[in-house]
Formats: C-alpha cells, sequence, structure tokens
C-alpha cells in the first residue's frame, strides 16, 4: 500500500469572510497521505471538506486566511508564493472536480485543454503535449483519443466527461490528485468505472488519491484510510474498513445508517435528523450535538479533542457511546441504532 | 421595498453547501440600496429636484418666459446660468424645465409599464396566437432603433409634446412586456406555483398572492431604469423640435437653442446638465436595485 | 434602446449553460433559413408601420403637397389622390405600396424633390462610417473597462467605471455633441467644424462609401488623415452611450463566467491568472458581447439623428432630422426602413458569427 509520506498537513484552518463576519471554515485538521495510498475524507455539504481542499492548493476565494501547515516533499505550501504555487498546481498536485458536466470548458477543444498546462509545466512542444494527451486518454480508456482530442466536451456523456477530466488531471504524471466528490454527477452504472479506473491508476502509477465525497458507499470499496469530518472538524479517523465496520463516532455512524441498504442487517435507511450547521451558526461545543442521538450536557460545553483510541484509529467523541465494550444507554431512545456487526470489531481493543 | 425583501441573500432556511458559502462570502459587499452611497446620491438629487419642481416659482428669480434682460448674457450674479437669445433667465428656466420634465417622465415610465406588463403578461399566460402576435409587434419596435421610430411617430402625428410623450410610450412598452411574459412564463412554472397549487390554492390566489411579488419585483426595477430613457428620448424629441414648443421651458428645447448659439456655451450647458443630473440619479438608484434582484432576473433587464 | 438585449441574453444564458446538441451543417442551414425568415417577416412588418404612419394617419397628403391654389380645385385634389391611389380601399393601397418598395421606390422626397432612395443613397455610407467607427471605439473601451471591473470586482477600480459607465449611458448624447463641438472646434481648434473632409480635400472614388476606407483603398495618406480628422469627433460622442452599456454587460458576462467551475478548473491546473481570463474567461464571454454588440449598433444609427445635426456630417441621421422638422413623411420612412433593414442585417450576420463562435449552440 503506502511507501511513505508524500502529504502532511498539519493544524490546517480556513477562516472565511462570510456577510457576517469572519467565519473558522476548518478548524485545525490535521491528515496525511502516503504515496499511492487512496484517502477518504467524507462529510455532509458544509462540513468543510471541499475548503480543506481548496485550501491545500490556495485556490480560496480573496478575503480567506489559511495557518498551518501543508507540507509535500518537504515544502510547505502555504509558505509559496503565488508563482510558485502555480508551479505545484496541476503539475505535482492536481485536481478532479465535482460535475464534468461544467469543468470541462464548453468552447475550447479537448485538446487545448489537455495540453495547455502540460505544455506550460513541462516545457513540451505542442507535438510532444498532443502525444501526452493521447497517451493520457487512452490510460483512462477513452476509446479513439484521436477523434477525442479535436472534439468539444458537448460531444460526450457525463461519464466520458469525467474520464476525461481525469486524463486532464493526470497529465502531467503529479503525485496526489484531489478529486472531489468525483461520481456525485454521474448516474450509478458510471460511478463504478470511474472509481475503479482511480483504483488502477493508483496500482499502476502510484498516485496518490485524495477523495472527497459525502457518500460513505463511494469510499468502502477503494479508499485506504478515511477521514469522517462535521463542522470544519475532524470527527474521525482510520482505516477505513475498520472505521465503517464499527463505526465509533455518532456522526459516522449516521452517515452509515443514512445509506441504502447500509448494512445488510435489514435496518431500514435512516436519514440523520435536522442539518449541517452554517458557518454563521456554529453550535457550541462538539458541532454535532444538536443533532446526536446520543448527546450529553457536557457536549454542548466542551469541543471533544480528536484523541487516539487504539488501532491507529482517532475520535473526537467524549461519551464514545458506539465502543464495542459499551451497551447502548437506554434513555437515549436511539433504540433502532444498531451498530454494524463486524468480525474486525472484535480485534479493536 | 418589496425586492429588498424577497432577496435569497440570507435566508438560513437550509444550511448551505461549502460552495454556497464561498459564494455567499463573495456577496459580503452587497449592502442594500439605501447604504450604497451611488444610489444614496441618486435618491437624494432626485427628491431636491421634485422639491424644485414642486416649489419653482418660489425659487426662480424670474417667470420661465419674461424677456427684460439683454439677450445671450453670460452667466453673472444676476442672471446665475446667464440668459439665452431672447433674453430670458436661463436659471429660472431650468428650475421650471423640472415641472415639466419629471411629471411627463413619471408618467411616460407608468403608462409604458402598465401596458407593456399588461401585454406581456397577457403573452406568457395565454400563450398560443396572443403570445405570437404580441410579441411579433414588440420585435417589429425593437427593430426599429429606438428614437427613429419616435422620430417617425411624432412627424406623423406632428410636432407637439403631447404627440412626443404618445411616441416614446410606442417604443418603450415593449420592454416590459418581454420581461413581464419571461417573468410569468418562469412563474408559472416554478416550483412555489406548483406547489401553492398542490396545496390548493385557487389560481386567482396564486396570481395574486405568490406571482404578483416576484412579477412587479423586477418590473418596476426596471421602470427605475427606464425613466433615465425616457428622459433623454423626449428631450431628444425636444431637441429635434418634435416635442415641446416654444415658448415652453424644456430643458432638450433649450439645449436645441445652445445649438444655434453655441458660442455662447451656457445656454445648452445648464439645461442639459439638468437632465444629465436627473437621468444619472434614476440610474445610480437602478443600478443598486438591479444588484440586489437574483442574477437571472437581472439578466433579463439587459442593459 | 438597449433593452434589445433581453432576448439575446436568454439565448446566450441557455446556450453557455445548457446540454446542447451537435450541429450538423444541415442543422445550422436551417438554423440560419430560420433566422432570415424571421428576418424578413420584421421587413414587411416594417413596411406596414411605415405604410400605416404615411397613409393612414390624419392629415391630408394632398394638402401637404398641393399648394393652395390647386387645393382650391376639386379636379386638381382628385388627380393627385388618384395618381398616388389615395382613392382606392387601404388595403389596395398597401399593395400599391410594397408594389412599389419592392420596385426600390421609396417616394419622393418633399424637400428635396429627388426620390428618397436617391438621396438615402447618398447619405447612408455616411452614417454606416459614422457608426462603425463608433461600435469599434465602444468595443475597445467598453469590453476592456468592463473585463477590468469585473477581474478588479470590489476595488475602487470597479467602482470608477461604474460610474463612468453609468455616466455614459446617462449623458444625452446631443448635449455632448454641443459641448464637444464648443470645446474643441470652437475654443481649443482641435478638430474640424463639421463635415467629412476638409474643404480643399476631394472625395476619394467611390468604392464603399466610407471616405476613410475609400482612402485607404487608393492609398491615399493625406485624405485618409482629412476623413479620420473628421470622423474622430463625432464618433467619439456618439459612442459614449455605448461604451456605458458595453461595460455593463461585458462585466456582467465575465462575472457570470468567472464563477463557473471550468474556470476554478483551468487555475487547478496551474495556469496562470492572465491566461485563465485570456483563453477561459474572456473567450465565452465575447459570444454574449457579438450579440449585444448587434443591439448596440442599432442604437447607434439611431443616435446619429442627435449628433450628425451638430456635427454637419452628412448621414441619414441629419436627413432624418431635416426631414422631421420639415414633415417630409416619404424621407422619414425611407431613413426608418433603412435603418431598421440595417440593423435586422447587422443581426442575422451576428447570429451567423455566434453560431460560427459557439460549437454547441442550440438549434432553435
Amino acid at each position: 500500500m503506502s511507501t511513505g509520506t508524500l502529504l502532511e498537513v498539519e493544524d490546517l484552518s480556513v477562516r472565511l469572510r462570510t456577510a457576517r463576519g469572519i467565519r473558522l471554515a476548518v478548524d485545525h485538521v490535521s491528515f496525511s497521505i502516503g504515496q499511492g495510498e487512496i484517502l477518504g475524507i467524507a462529510g455532509e455539504s458544509g462540513s468543510g471538506k471541499t475548503i480543506t481542499a481548496l485550501s491545500l492548493l490556495g485556490l480560496l476565494p480573496g478575503g480567506s486566511r489559511t495557518t498551518g501547515r501543508v507540507v509535500l516533499d518537504g515544502r510547505d505550501l502555504l509558505t509559496l508564493h503565488r508563482r510558485e504555487l502555480r508551479s505545484v498546481r496541476g503539475r505535482q498536485v492536481s485536481m478532479v472536480l465535482q460535475d464534468p458536466m461544467t469543468s470541462l470548458h464548453p468552447l475550447l477543444r479537448i485538446e487545448v485543454q489537455m495540453t495547455e498546462h502540460v505544455r506550460t509545466h513541462l516545457a513540451m512542444s505542442k507535438d510532444q503535449a498532443r502525444e501526452r494527451a493521447l497517451e493520457m486518454l487512452a490510460a483512462v480508456r477513452i476509446p479513439d483519443p484521436e477523434q477525442a482530442l479535436a472534439s468539444h466536451p458537448h460531444q460526450f456523456s457525463g461519464g466520458m466527461r469525467q474520464r476525461i477530466a481525469i486524463a486532464m488531471a493526470l497529465a502531467c504524471e503529479p503525485r496526489l490528485i484531489i478529486a472531489d466528490e468525483p461520481t456525485t454527477a454521474l448516474d450509478v452504472t458510471v460511478q463504478a468505472g470511474i472509481l475503479s479506473l482511480l483504483d488502477q491508476l493508483r496500482r499502476e502509477r502510484g498516485v496518490s488519491v485524495m477523495i472527497i465525497t459525502h457518500d460513505l458507499g463511494v469510499l468502502s470499496s477503494i479508499s485506504d484510510r478515511l477521514c469522517v469530518m462535521y463542522g470544519g472538524r475532524i470527527v474521525e479517523h482510520g482505516v477505513t474498513r475498520e472505521v465503517l465496520g464499527s463505526p465509533r463516532h455518532p456522526y459516522t455512524n449516521g452517515l452509515m445508517q443514512a445509506l441504502p441498504g447500509a448494512s445488510g442487517t435489514g435496518v431500514p435507511m435512516r436519514p440523520i435528523g435536522g442539518s449541517p450547521p452554517s458557518l454563521d451558526d456554529m453550535p457550541s461545543g462538539c458541532s454535532f450535538h444538536p443533532r446526536c442521538d446520543y448527546a450529553q450536557v457536557s457536549c454542548s460545553s466542551k469541543v471533544p479533542p480528536l484523541r487516539p483510541i487504539g488501532g491507529g484509529r482517532l475520535l473526537a467523541c467524549d461519551p464514545d457511546p458506539l465502543a464495542p465494550d459499551r451497551s447502548e444507554p437506554s434513555s437515549s431512545g436511539a433504540a433502532t441504532s444498531v451498530p454494524v456487526p463486524d468480525p474486525l470489531a472484535e480485534q479493536v481493543p | 421595498m418589496t425586492v429588498a425583501d424577497s432577496l435569497p441573500l440570507d435566508s438560513d432556511a437550509a444550511p448551505p453547501g461549502v460552495e454556497e458559502q464561498l459564494d455567499r462570502s463573495d456577496r459580503a459587499a452587497l449592502r442594500p440600496p439605501w447604504r450604497q452611497p451611488l444610489a444614496l446620491t441618486g435618491g437624494l438629487v432626485i427628491l431636491a429636484w421634485i422639491v424644485i419642481a414642486i416649489f419653482a416659482p418660489l425659487l426662480a428669480p424670474d417667470p420661465p418666459n419674461s424677456q427684460f434682460a439683454a439677450p445671450l448674457l453670460a452667466p453673472t450674479h444676476q442672471f446665475v446660468f446667464g440668459t439665452d437669445q431672447l433674453g430670458r433667465d436661463i436659471f429660472s428656466r431650468v428650475l421650471y424645465g423640472a415641472r415639466l420634465s419629471l411629471p411627463l417622465a413619471a408618467l411616460l415610465v407608468a403608462v409604458s409599464l402598465a401596458i407593456g406588463s399588461l401585454l406581456g403578461a397577457m403573452a406568457g399566460f395565454f400563450g398560443g396566437i396572443v403570445d405570437s402576435v404580441i410579441m411579433r409587434i414588440a420585435d417589429l419596435v425593437f427593430a426599429f432603433p429606438g428614437i427613429i421610430l419616435a422620430l417617425a411617430v411624432a412627424a406623423a402625428l406632428g410636432p407637439q409634446l403631447r404627440n412626443a410623450v404618445l411616441a416614446v410610450i410606442v417604443v418603450s412598452w415593449p420592454s416590459y412586456a418581454r420581461l413581464a411574459r419571461s417573468l410569468v412564463l418562469g412563474a408559472r412554472t416554478s416550483e412555489y406555483v406548483t406547489s401553492a397549487r398542490l396545496f390548493g390554492s385557487s389560481g386567482w390566489r396564486v396570481l395574486r398572492v405568490e406571482l404578483g411579488p416576484n412579477v412587479a419585483g423586477p418590473l418596476l426595477v426596471l421602470a427605475t431604469l427606464d425613466v433615465g430613457n425616457a428622459v433623454l428620448l423626449l428631450s431628444g424629441l425636444s431637441f429635434l423640435g418634435l416635442g415641446a414648443q416654444p415658448p415652453t421651458a424644456e430643458w432638450g428645447a433649450m439645449v436645441s437653442a445652445g445649438a444655434q448659439n453655441f458660442n455662447s456655451w451656457w445656454v445648452g450647458l445648464f439645461p442639459g446638465l439638468a437632465i444629465l443630473t436627473v437621468v444619472l440619479a434614476f440610474n445610480f438608484i437602478g443600478d443598486a436595485l438591479r444588484d440586489i434582484l437574483d442574477p437571472r432576473t437581472a439578466r433579463m433587464l439587459g442593459k | 434602446m438597449t433593452c434589445g438585449t433581453l432576448a439575446n441574453l436568454a439565448v446566450i444564458n441557455t446556450s453557455l449553460r445548457g446540454r446542447a446538441r451537435r450541429v450538423t451543417p444541415a442543422g445550422l442551414g436551417r438554423f440560419l433559413g430560420r433566422r432570415i425568415g424571421i428576418g424578413l417577416v420584421l421587413m414587411v412588418g416594417i413596411t406596414l408601420v411605415a405604410f400605416v404612419l404615411t397613409h393612414l394617419v390624419p392629415g391630408n397628403p394632398a394638402a401637404a403637397n398641393l399648394g393652395q391654389r390647386a387645393l382650391g380645385d376639386p379636379a386638381i385634389v382628385k388627380a393627385f389622390n388618384h395618381e398616388y391611389g389615395l382613392d382606392k380601399p387601404v388595403v389596395d393601397q398597401y399593395v400599391i405600396y410594397l408594389g412599389k418598395l419592392l420596385h426600390g421606390n421609396l417616394g419622393i422626397s418633399e424637400q428635396s424633390h429627388r426620390a428618397v432612395v436617391t438621396d438615402l443613397a447618398e447619405y447612408v455610407p455616411a452614417t454606416i462610417e459614422l457608426a462603425l467607427f463608433a461600435i469599434v471605439i465602444s468595443l475597445v473601451l467598453g469590453v476592456g473597462l468592463g473585463i477590468l471591473a469585473a477581474v478588479r470586482r470590489g476595488k475602487l477600480v470597479d467602482g470608477v467605471i461604474r460610474v463612468i459607465s453609468l455616466l455614459g449611458v446617462s449623458m444625452p448624447t446631443f448635449w455632448v455633441a454641443l459641448l464637444a463641438f464648443y470645446l474643441f472646434f470652437f475654443r481649443l481648434g482641435w478638430f474640424p467644424s463639421g463635415g467629412r473632409l476638409g474643404p480643399a480635400v476631394t472625395p476619394p472614388g467611390n468604392i464603399t462609401g466610407l471616405y476613410t476606407v475609400d482612402a485607404l483603398l487608393h492609398g491615399d495618406w493625406s485624405l485618409f488623415a482629412s476623413a479620420l480628422d473628421h470622423l474622430v469627433l463625432p464618433g467619439l460622442v456618439l459612442g459614449i452611450y455605448t461604451v456605458g452599456t458595453m461595460v455593463r454587460f461585458t462585466r456582467a458576462s465575465v462575472l457570470e463566467v468567472i464563477n463557473n467551475d471550468y474556470v476554478r478548473a483551468a487555475r487547478v491546473k496551474g495556469l496562470s491568472e492572465w491566461t485563465v481570463i485570456r483563453r477561459h474567461v474572456v473567450r465565452p464571454a465575447l459570444l454574449g458581447i457579438a450579440t449585444v454588440s448587434g443591439v448596440a449598433f442599432g442604437s447607434l444609427l439611431s443616435g446619429t439623428v442627435l449628433v450628425e445635426n451638430i456635427f454637419g456630417w452628412p448621414g441619414i441621421g441629419q436627413y432624418a432630422y431635416n426631414s422631421a422638422i420639415n414633415l417630409d413623411l416619404p424621407a422619414i420612412m425611407g431613413v426608418s426602413m433603412v435603418v431598421a433593414f440595417i440593423y435586422i442585417v447587422v443581426n442575422l450576420l451576428v447570429d451567423i458569427l455566434y453560431s460560427i463562435l459557439d460549437p454547441r449552440i442550440e438549434l432553435r
């Protein structure tokens, strides 16, 4: 799997300017991505996951402030000048945006869009860049790459466009691809193809991938490790199989149960009550407490720290009601909540 | 401020996604019009002109048509804007001009708004042949560029202020018709109407309660923006001799006198400034109002 | 005037956002055929308006055309009415009128006593030259400032440009013309008083009728200089209003594009900001600007009525003005029809340009 760390994010915080003032959108987030690793970042919209991704490359709108460290190959990206940062974007780290219907330029031929950054970053001639583009289109299994280069985006289906967007992200052979909801806008049948493509690229090219999604189902099949974000903080972190096998944070658990046919235990799909908080109206203490079935009085006053719970897992929940050695509190009214049984859960101390 | 009330700006009904939060932070600079310096300036200028129009007889040193000074006197203490070719005090005439231009502009816009909205709403509501006929006529008017059609109408009816006003209305109503039509079309299919229908509201109630504000808001913004155009068009016709006739103190006609005596710069300068301030003031307000409409509707307003 | 942008904006919106079908040559042909058809229908409608205004509006053509003495003679009046078909039913009159139009007969100017067509042929090129100059100025200035304002949105530059553009659309053209004439000719003497050429200069051999272009085609530089010298001041004055509208529109369409995903995608690729703006933002925004400039050209044509007179520019604007104050209806209607015709043709050209620029145009 991973052979050494590629990207190390430490204490990343992002302050955004909203209509009501400065708001902390990402709150002291730390994680790392190994080479050839797929890291999943999960959370509902508004949890800060896309802001996190954009802040890594300095792509946030004006008026926002990013602090902490984002170390790629020993260099802190947050300290780079604009010009240096541009040489990282698309070259070392590239990004695939959510909706392939809107992320490709409608008026430019694919060839222009596939080669412009290659020529900028790698100082290639037009012909060399074109060769590279053909190679990448073949790598993402676009039939007839030659024809594709001469076409405009509207001539492709959504799935094909996302493949092209991935090929574009690959073109400069980056070390890391950030994929922001890469399958959300696509049909279910097409989603699997895109995911297996990312997995294949990771295996064949050793590229690391950071997948941002609200859909735990997407991550369960391919990501190695997983961060669950809520209200701008990481609330649970660990190996994907383990986290999804026995979620410890009530929010993770809620996300699992919101999946259709999640656990196969016959428990009906159950969405989390309420809606994620807005930046202007962030609850005190654990920001999930107003929606949490297990909330206690202390949850509304004290921010739970992200602490190790063994097995490399991290959890930010002080009551920790889903710990395997604890029976459910009967007063919580969460009788329908059945933790997903998983053989792996027993191995976690 | 019905427009301001229907804003999607800070509704906390649903928590925004990341994208919306970003968009929102982009729009942080948006303030209500009464807190924007340009709109505020515009409002004050118009207020000042309204006061002038009402109290012109008290404010003006001379009656507009009295000719007891020497012709073409440059501005002095006695005649701050100078005198025209007939020895009339230009300052007084500019003040009196407000009594003509402002009410006429309001009348023009009100009538165009009424006719245009009615026809446009009918086109949008009934569709079919009604729609086709009304909108083809509107297209036709658009194909005749503004002042030339007004010129043709005014010339055909005869050079009179009344006919110039008619000409401007003929030219102005189609933009309201187009906007009203697209608003009605959009609103008819929109979700809030569908849901109102689902909850069993009667068609008439839907039209009055739900459609009214959403259609009226943009139309009123267009009307504000259009006051300036109406003033320009009407004074243009008067400048060409097809509107207000001598000796009426009308700003466009006064600029025309300035063109005939161009070496006496004051004859044309001051009435033109009067037109400019009124038009600019309305455009300041209209521009601020347009910004608070949602972008899609604002785009329909064009310009 | 500017409200004509409305319908076009809706088209731009759908075509920049929506998914469109693939364009086939046959589809393109159908699209253009439809547009030409609409143009023809509009033309017929315009003749109808002109007919109504000239023939049905109260007022006695005989009285306007015949002298006082002739009016007293019923036979002469009857002969006059018969000659002009005024004794026939309205529909027949319209058909006769239309027949005359088709033969290029726009009637006789009551003022110049020449065929209106002859007059127009003389004056139209001058106005086209003036309007073309003004539209070029407005495009360069308006689009440039509009992009600048959008890129620096919310900054001081944006605010200043906003005030400038609002001033542009708020100034009465005829007044600016008067001030410019007074200042730059009468006071400063920087520009000639009016007309298209200096007094000692003979017009170039007629190729396009645009003196600047013809002078260049003949390689006559001093002639070109004289023609340009006369063109600049009225052209700038005429363009002021359009600059204002262009700035506002460009700013709005650039802002609309700049928030698109594909612009963020371009930034993600590490392209320089200049490349992002130039290739990914301005290019799609230009589509909309092309459409608007067609509409703007129409408003420029009508603006000439207010400008040409002051600068003594011998174009249809001055002709229309002189016809209007003398109530020369055939001449005014001739001008209206020509202007409307030019407007329709220009917008058809813009449609064609648009369908070339946008690979995904919805062929409706």
